[in-house]
């Protein structure tokens, strides 16, 4: 028939944007009534195939809009104008345990999106789809600048947002798994803050020495120091170990003051000289599950009650933002934070602590549209291997992702850049 | 208040086609805080240009460019895009520029600033923010490739996808030169487009012979060879002399089938059995009724007028088989392209083909339709092909009704293409509501 001559039209818009911005993918010029899947497919720079797809019906227009239309099957269902990215998961035949991740924010992730006849499952790189267009997803707006950090013993990257300044600061820093991440501190200063990535544990090293505080205060006077940014008004942005780093200078530091917090999937309470330590310390408490992935959850239950194998979270001086999961299955966060806000608390700064917890989200909680993995490898340089089991459900873990990046830029926003400083003087 | 803290500016999305809409928002000033936003581009042959707008936030701190009034600047009005459109060289540049792209592998950088009160003058202004915007012509994925075959010059942009793709053969005018961003573009949105240097093709510079009326059939043939070209799916389309190209292979090739075509800013007056090199010299001969401005801008307008009643003398469109989209600009000084298109729909009336013609006229728009939001130029220097001087050409047109018109008739060429070329009924199309 003529329709069936001409080709569908699909189109994302925006076609190139930041990873944090929202896109509309539309298949328009089907058959009314006629069932696609949409498909997403991206090469990760460690060369494995990711890859989502929603079954969708056109309507009498032949058109389908992922925006507004519902997915009846695949990687995800119902109304999900953003499935296609954060429902990625490895091809079959992928590895265990892989972790998406972009190493080089200089460049954009790519992703395929394509169109196919019917409602498939599998084999879609065997297929010839009816149409498909590429998206590029930045982690870095235009104009971002991107500078090696190699001074005073420090290894990390800066990010500063384009403009004359001054800006607000961030020192961003990872989790156990050590290495240089450079991709939230990129995000965080295409919205506006000049933002250090430190490195602070090599890849693949089990954190064996004591953390020295001495090097994160360095770190944050760096930032302070730099001509374009304002120097009080530096945060500290940490997720897991980097939450733990985070909480002991927010308490502690009598050299550095940061103006507000975020710790994600944080841990105030680590009375041992390493994960090693750890870990031997609880062995009988190392469990794990049904494919073989520890589940660390429980060798931090009970927490103490003894302040002295804690972080005195009561001393802290400035707002904290803590974002936990329920299902975290690497640190029972939910019930460290209860924990922390009741030491907030008996010191008389509930004023200071904000506390977000989303159920049926683990421990890597991402910015938005990242894939959730549930469980992936951590420290690949042990042997054997180690498969550490993160928690959280696709679905809800996505959604806290979404919303949770949201509350922490807004937190950002108002205390780095609205609030006149408290601590002023007159 | 420390008020450098407070404006945070944001353009959204900071990376976008050339045609596609963005926001620009200051936010966190103080109420009624007068702000002036600039922005600025340098262009590949190192000019600046720049646009402006003079605002005042409300009681929130806020401007919102695609909703507040602009009281003074380069723009009045509530203009969502006047910090393009208006562009013009800053102060101190050069006479009679144009901007053009011609890398389209790259975006146009535009630089958007904040400045304190309302301003006019930049240079030692100290602003209060700035970000980077991004125009693309080319989409992610479109395919650039240089075409070298059967002595044709030129190159073809591919869509992103298996395909095959429908064509276009895209034509620029008497300027010459192997013009990509149109072509980059209509990629960007679903065309395999063959941008085409019929003037100054290699073969003509070789030989210094003009190319003839089969060098169009050349590279018509070469899209509906093309793998990922279907076949029986190719558009023509054309600009100033380009029109002149179209209109005669549309009616006389007995080579060349088209879906459709598109002529923006030409005429059908021309020799009908004339070779290309002599519609060209028809086309620009007739020197004594070029005039002059004050400021010594020529007006070619003339020389196509009056509208001929001999029929050797115009494209005969009466016979024309396929819907045509005329676009003309009411005030074009340079070519008499309204007068062309009424004598067009009054040929087609009397041959019962006119409903095949769409013909929109612009009152107030000139010579170069360009895609949406490019700066408006009333008038440049051009060398013109085979000419060897320099001539500030008139094009006409106001800038606001200009930059309107090049909006409004991207949209209906896009709609006139994806109608015709691949069966899309509805125009008013949802993937269009950001263009």
């Amino acid at each position: 028939t003529r329709e069936q001559a001409y080709p569908p039209i699909l189109s994302v818009y925006p076609s190139r944007a930041l990873v944090d911005e929202a896109f509309k993918v539309l298949v328009e010029n089907l058959p009314p009534g006629c069932p696609v899947t949409v498909h997403s497919l991206h090469l990760s720079e460690d060369d494995n195939y990711w890859e989502a797809y929603g079954h969708y019906i056109s309507d009498h227009r032949g058109s389908v809009s992922v925006s507004e239309d519902v997915s009846f099957g695949g990687t995800y269902t119902g109304k999900e104008p953003m499935g296609l990215l954060w429902s990625l998961r490895p091809v079959p035949g992928s590895r265990q345990g892989l972790r998406l991740r972009k190493m080089n924010v200089c460049t954009p992730m790519l992703v395929n999106i394509s169109v196919h006849c019917g409602h498939l499952v599998e084999a879609f790189r065997d297929q010839t789809p009816l149409a498909s267009v590429l998206t590029e997803r930045w982690y870095m707006a235009p104009g971002v600048k991107r500078i090696d950090i190699r001074e005073r013993g420090m290894r990390g990257t800066l990010f500063i947002p384009p403009g004359p300044g001054p800006f607000p600061g961030l020192l961003d820093l990872w989790g156990g798994g050590g290495g240089l991440l450079e991709h939230r501190a990129a995000l965080l200063a295409s919205h506006g803050f000049v933002s250090l990535a430190l490195e602070y544990l090599t890849s693949g090293e089990i954190p064996t020495a004591r953390l020295d505080y001495n090097y994160f205060e360095k770190a944050f006077n760096i930032i302070q120091d730099h001509p374009l940014v304002t120097p009080d008004r530096v945060g500290i942005f940490g997720l897991s170990l980097g939450s733990f780093v985070t909480f002991n200078l927010a308490a502690k530091s009598t050299i550095i003051n940061p103006r507000c917090c975020v710790c994600i999937s944080g841990f105030h309470c680590h009375p041992y000289r390493s994960m090693g330590e750890m870990i031997q310390t609880n062995l009988n408490k190392l469990h794990v599950d049904e494919n073989n992935y520890q589940i660390w959850r429980d060798m931090s239950l009970p927490i103490p009650s003894d302040i002295s194998k804690k972080v005195d979270m009561g001393k802290i001086k400035c707002p904290l933002l803590l974002v936990c999961g329920h299902d975290d299955q690497s640190y029972p966060a939910v019930e460290l934070a209860e924990d922390i806000a009741q030491m907030v608390h008996a010191a008389g700064k509930d004023h200071l602590l904000t506390k977000v917890f989303y159920h049926g989200t683990g421990h890597m909680i991402e910015p938005p549209y990242s894939p959730h993995f549930r469980a992936t490898t951590f420290m690949a340089k042990t042997k054997p291997k180690v498969i550490l089991l993160w928690g959280g459900q696709t679905k809800p873990h996505s959604d806290a992702q979404e919303d949770s990046w949201k509350k922490i830029l807004a937190f950002l926003q108002h205390h780095l850049y609205s609030t006149p400083n408290p601590r002023a003087k007159m | 208040m420390d008020k450098k803290h407070c404006v945070k500016l944001s353009v959204q999305p900071s990376r976008a086609l050339v045609d596609e809409k963005f926001i620009v928002l200051v936010q966190n000033a103080p109420p009624g805080f007068q702000m002036t936003i600039h922005s600025l581009h340098h262009s590949e042959d190192g000019h600046s240009w720049e646009a402006f707008g003079h605002y005042t936030a409300d009681a929130t701190g806020t401007v919102n460019v695609s909703q507040d009034h602009s009281v003074g600047g380069t723009y009045s009005g509530v203009e969502p895009m006047g910090l393009l459109w208006s562009l013009r060289p800053v102060p101190g540049s050069k006479s009679w520029l144009r901007f053009r792209k011609m890398n389209v592998e790259t975006p146009m950088e535009v630089a958007i600033s904040v400045y304190q009160g309302h301003q006019t003058v930049f240079v030692d202004q100290v602003q209060l923010a700035s970000v980077v915007a991004e125009r693309w012509y080319m989409a992610p994925g479109v395919r650039r490739i240089p075409v070298t075959e059967s002595d044709l010059t030129a190159t073809l942009f591919l869509p992103p996808g298996p395909g095959p793709f429908p064509g276009v053969l895209d034509l620029w005018g008497g300027g010459g030169q192997l013009v990509e961003y149109r072509s980059a573009l209509l990629a960007s949105h679903g065309f395999a487009s063959l941008a085409l240097d019929y003037l100054t093709a290699k073969i003509t510079l070789k030989t210094g012979k003009m190319v003839e009326n089969d060098y169009f059939e050349t590279a018509y043939k070469f899209l509906q060879e093309h793998p990922q070209v279907s076949g029986s799916r190719i558009a023509m389309m054309g600009l100033s002399f380009g029109t002149a190209m179209t209109l005669k292979m549309a009616v006389y090739s007995e080579v060349m089938k088209l879906s459709c075509a598109v002529c923006i800013s030409g005429s059908h007056v021309q020799p009908v059995n004339g070779s290309v090199e002599e519609n060209y010299v028809f086309c620009f001969r007739n020197s004594k009724k070029v005039c002059f401005t004050e400021e010594k801008q020529a007006i070619y307008r003339d020389l196509l007028l009056p509208v001929p009643t001999d029929p050797g003398m115009k494209v005969d469109v009466g016979r024309l088989q396929c819907p045509l989209l005329l676009i003309v600009g009411e005030d074009d000084q340079n070519w008499a392209a309204p007068e062309s298109a009424q004598d067009i729909k009054e040929m087609m009336e009397q041959a019962g083909n006119s409903h095949l013609l769409t013909l929109r006229s612009y009152p107030n728009a000139g010579h170069l339709i360009e895609p949406p939001y490019s700066p408006h130029t009333r008038a440049s220097m051009l060398k013109a092909v085979h000419v060897n001087k320099m001539v500030v050409v008139l094009w006409g047109g106001d800038t606001v009704a200009h930059s309107r018109a090049q909006e409004d008739a991207w949209r209906k060429t896009l709609a006139f293409l994806w109608e015709n070329l691949y069966g899309r009924k509805n125009s008013a199309v949802t993937s269009m509501s950001h263009l």
